[in-house]
């Protein structure tokens, strides 16, 4: 993970503000940063979305390919994802430095995804056991400016708000053999119904306390944190925990009640701005990344 | 209880240019012709094609005699003897400490430069040079002055007054370097509660204000008392109000910064971070600036 050194002195003052709920740019502890959402950026996907929440920037992009489904679940389609840790994000990830950060942060995904309820596999499938919809999301790391894996996360399920994937007939011929026809309307399309995908919320301790959206100052100062993911509803899918330090049984249950509130309010915040532009049309000026 | 708040990005207002005083400047991108008299010669950030001069850099064309160069806007820091600057320890080595204040190469900070603690005058001794590590780690941010320039354009670093020294709690917030204006004095005891330290290089250090000045500490001991919160509410503002300066490019030096947490003092503190709040309070801190100046 990038990071900054910082002195003790700093990181002193960092502890005893976070205690008294006053961190240095004046949020409390669970307070997000300002964070900024398009979808629909790059025109050659299924669907994608971008999230700057503060300073990381995260681009993601979903692909909609046909193929053939995994053997012990032949009546589902499945997701495949891909963190690329992009080295202009930050010094650390030159050459190969983000590589293993990325497969952190994609194993991290596959696990909160793991649930049978978050995505309904069942509509992505075509054939039983022949053709399916494969959902390729690939997540790129523009700019690191701490807590990732909640940008990440908030990126991905706008962007799977925005999938469209075409909608497919299956023809049979006398022969039995199937054929696949593709509707020749480009807006003919199902879109994915993204109530039930998770967010991550991510909790870092800082002295006694917790806080949500750590800045990488913030994360300097934090041993140990928890990463917990939730759906709209408030039900976890996924606990774990992260840094070298411990955590007491009774620091995680409060953590879990905090990051499960935070999580309720996260999805209600990102719902209404995916809705608004949803509902501005065609007439939203695409701000892009030449705005 | 938590505070969420999430937007459509908008494209980016162009900045409203100040009304110039003076000549007017002379603003390249890269790719502009500055001139296409052959008769001068090229300085930095400009190079000869097709008979003209052009720009390389983004910045402001200087003409010295027949010498042409540009000054990019947005540059890395470049030492001028006297200048204050903030920096931070990133390797302790033999004799000297390197110090990273934004600039091309590392700064360097020479045992000799140092002030020991207890105001001792003598010469460095080999225990000296193995205690280093006790003055200064890696990671401690430091105020210094730059007193004399490497021919390699490493800048070499002293502290020998006792208002240089290590810095003890407070928040950093890193600039740009042209946003910084020169002045006299680069220590600010703000009004408003808290000391602000605007390091040419760009790094600006806010930190409370301290009760009694300790003459004697020589700056290397620091205190771990926590900050009340009537000072971290001042200090969190002041920050904020810097992060929307430099969001809307305009020149940081005392006046603005105080004008800015003047208008600034309405909104709460994290609201600043918001784009419309920026804006609003920056156009007024301008219109105050404008009303100074005429």
């Amino acid at each position: 993970m990038a990071s900054v050194v910082l002195s003790e002195p700093e990181k002193i003052y960092i502890l005893h503000g976070v205690q008294e709920d006053l961190r240095v740019d004046g949020r409390g502890c669970e307070d997000y940063r300002c964070a900024e959402v398009e979808t629909d950026v790059v025109s050659n996907t299924s669907g994608s979305a971008r999230v700057k929440l503060g300073h990381t920037d995260i681009l993601v992009g979903v692909k909609a390919e046909m193929g053939t489904p995994k053997l012990e679940k032949p009546d589902e389609g499945y997701l495949e994802f891909f963190v690329d840790c992009s080295a202009n994000a930050t010094l650390e990830f030159e050459a190969r430095g983000g590589e293993e950060l990325g497969s952190e942060l994609g194993n991290t995904l596959y696990r909160v995804f793991s649930s049978d309820k978050s995505i309904d596999l069942k509509s992505l499938c075509i054939n039983p056991r022949e053709n399916c919809w494969i959902l390729y999301v690939d997540v790129l790391l523009l700019e690191c400016g701490g807590n990732l894996f909640d940008a990440i996360s908030l990126a991905v399920k706008a962007a799977l708000f925005n999938t469209r994937i075409p909608k497919v007939r299956v023809l049979e011929d006398e022969e039995g053999s199937k054929e696949i026809e593709m509707s020749d309307d480009p807006y003919d399309c199902i879109r994915l119904n993204v109530e039930d995908v998770p967010c991550i919320v991510t909790l870092n301790k800082i002295g006694y306390r917790h806080v949500v959206d750590a800045t990488l100052e913030e994360e300097a100062c934090s041993l140990a944190g928890l990463l917990v993911s939730v759906t709209s509803k408030g039900a976890l899918t996924s606990v774990r925990k992260v840094g070298k330090g411990s955590l007491d049984p009774e620091s995680i249950f409060e953590m879990m009640e905090t990051g499960k509130r935070v999580g309720k309010a996260l999805h209600a915040a990102l719902q209404k701005i995916l809705d608004e532009e949803e509902s501005l049309g065609s007439s939203r000026q695409k701000v892009g990344f030449l705005g | 209880m938590a505070a969420i708040s999430m937007r459509l990005p908008e494209f980016r207002k162009p900045v409203v240019p100040s009304v110039s005083r003076g000549e007017e400047k002379h603003l390249v991108l890269p790719g502009d012709t500055i001139t296409t008299d052959t008769g001068y010669m090229r300085g930095h950030g400009t190079y000869v094609e097709d008979e003209k001069l052009i720009a390389s850099v983004a910045g402001i064309v200087e003409r010295v005699n027949k010498l042409v160069c540009v000054r990019p806007m947005n540059t890395r820091y470049n030492g001028e003897v006297g200048d204050i600057v903030v920096g931070r320890i990133t390797e302790v080595q033999q004799k000297r400490w390197k110090v990273e204040t934004n600039a091309r190469l590392d700064s360097v900070l020479l045992l000799s430069s140092i002030n020991l603690p207890g105001g001792e005058l003598r010469r460095r001794s080999a225990e000296d040079e193995l205690a280093m590590r006790d003055y200064l780690q890696e990671g401690d941010l430091i105020s210094a002055e730059v007193q004399s320039i490497f021919s390699d354009g490493a800048v070499s670093l002293h502290t020998r007054s006792l208002k240089y020294g290590k810095l003890g709690q407070g928040v950093l917030v890193e600039v740009s370097p042209s946003l910084v204006k020169r002045q006299k004095t680069h220590f600010h005891d703000l009004p408003c509660g808290a000391s602000i330290i605007l390091g040419t290089n760009g790094f600006i250090w806010i930190y409370p204000t301290p009760e009694q000045k300790d003459g004697d500490a020589g700056g290397f001991t620091t205190s771990t008392e926590p900050v009340p919160l009537s000072d971290r509410e001042v200090i969190s503002r002041l920050r904020n109000c810097v992060v929307a300066l430099v969001a809307q490019k305009l020149m940081l030096f005392d006046t603005s910064i105080l004008y800015c947490y003047e208008a600034s003092l309405p909104h709460q503190i994290k609201d600043i971070l918001q784009p419309e709040v920026m804006e609003k309070i920056v156009l007024e801190t301008r219109q105050r600036l404008l009303d100074l100046e005429g």
